[in-house]
């Protein structure tokens, strides 16, 4: 059984009390009134689905009850870190090896962007 | 050879008769229930209100007399109190925005308590019980089988299993079971 860090109860639990809710990050256009039908089908329906790292809502259904956010490889099922909802996407790089990051100036590079960001 | 042991049959609707000395599975007292939801701002004056300290740190407890605060969430507790308990009156006094609302018949208590409790539990709960990661006084909610409960430790030995009532004969024979299979 997986152990997920929850990062509002703290510590890691059984991954019998979370629910994945899908991608992260995703943002309704204020006003959404003006977003034409293919932008608001993307942002409803499309998905990046990669292969890889990606950034997902989890629940703690079972828990605290709380959404937040994790960085996910969905090849290894590795969670490489969790974070709070509402907090910023944690740089990837340094995630993957924080040595390299602080000797070398950080590489900007993330799973594909949606159009649309936090 | 092949020794062939039969097993003991047991009736499937023997659940309420547990025939084992070292763990006991019985039912809780009826009890007065709050499900409290109030931002940090204002548990300064629910605690002053409940008389109890509402903890803020996941997985804990607080309690004064019969009355208990279980941290549910970052903004969510159980309040547990005897039947006759004023509690809800308590709350109604307290002036700052929050919600109390009473779900004393949703839920239902089942104590599990003796030699082994925490393997009982873990029979159908897949959290650590050590006295370590849930020691006396932790409280979560979690898992027990199929449906979702909230477990307190209240001893060392001993644990209290709160679930909504439409599934407490599930949990009970669940326990029973379990406390069958563990049993010294
Ligand atoms: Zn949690």
């Amino acid at each position: 059984m997986l152990l997920i860090k929850c990062p509002y109860c703290e510590e890691e639990r059984p991954e019998l009390e979370f629910r994945n809710a899908g991608e992260a990050h995703l943002v309704r256009a204020n006003p959404i009134i003006e977003q034409s039908d293919d932008d608001f089908a993307g942002f409803l329906y499309f998905r990046q689905n990669p292969k890889g790292l990606q950034f997902e809502r989890w629940r703690h259904i079972h828990g605290c009850g709380r959404f937040f956010n994790a960085v996910r490889d969905s090849v290894s099922d590795k969670f490489l870190t969790v974070y709070k909802a509402g907090e910023p996407r944690p740089d990837v790089s340094k995630l993957l090896s924080p040595a390299a990051a602080e000797t070398e100036p950080p590489v900007t590079k993330r799973p594909r962007a949606k159009k649309v960001q936090v | 050879m092949v020794e062939i042991v039969q097993a003991t049959r047991r009736h499937p609707l023997q659940a309420g008769q547990l025939d084992v000395a070292s763990v006991s599975v019985t039912l809780a007292d009826n009890a007065t229930r709050v499900s409290l939801r109030a931002k940090d701002n204002t548990v300064s004056a629910l605690s002053k209100a409940l008389g109890i300290t509402l903890p803020m740190k996941p997985k804990t407890s607080a309690s004064n007399g019969g009355r208990a605060a279980l941290w549910l969430g970052p903004d969510e507790w159980l309040i547990i109190d005897d039947a006759d308990s004023g509690v809800i009156a308590d709350l109604a006094k307290v002036k700052v925005l929050h919600s109390a609302v009473d779900i004393s018949h949703r839920n239902v208590g089942i104590i599990v308590a003796g030699k082994g409790a925490a393997a009982v539990v873990n029979g159908g709960c897949p959290q650590d019980l050590s006295l370590k990661a849930f020691p006396v006084g932790a409280a979560s909610r979690t898992v027990l089988g199929k449906i979702e409960i909230v477990l307190w430790r209240t001893g060392e030995d001993a644990f209290r299993v709160e679930c909504w009532r439409s599934f407490s004969n599930y949990a009970y024979a669940f326990l029973q079971e379990s406390a069958r299979d563990v049993a010294i």
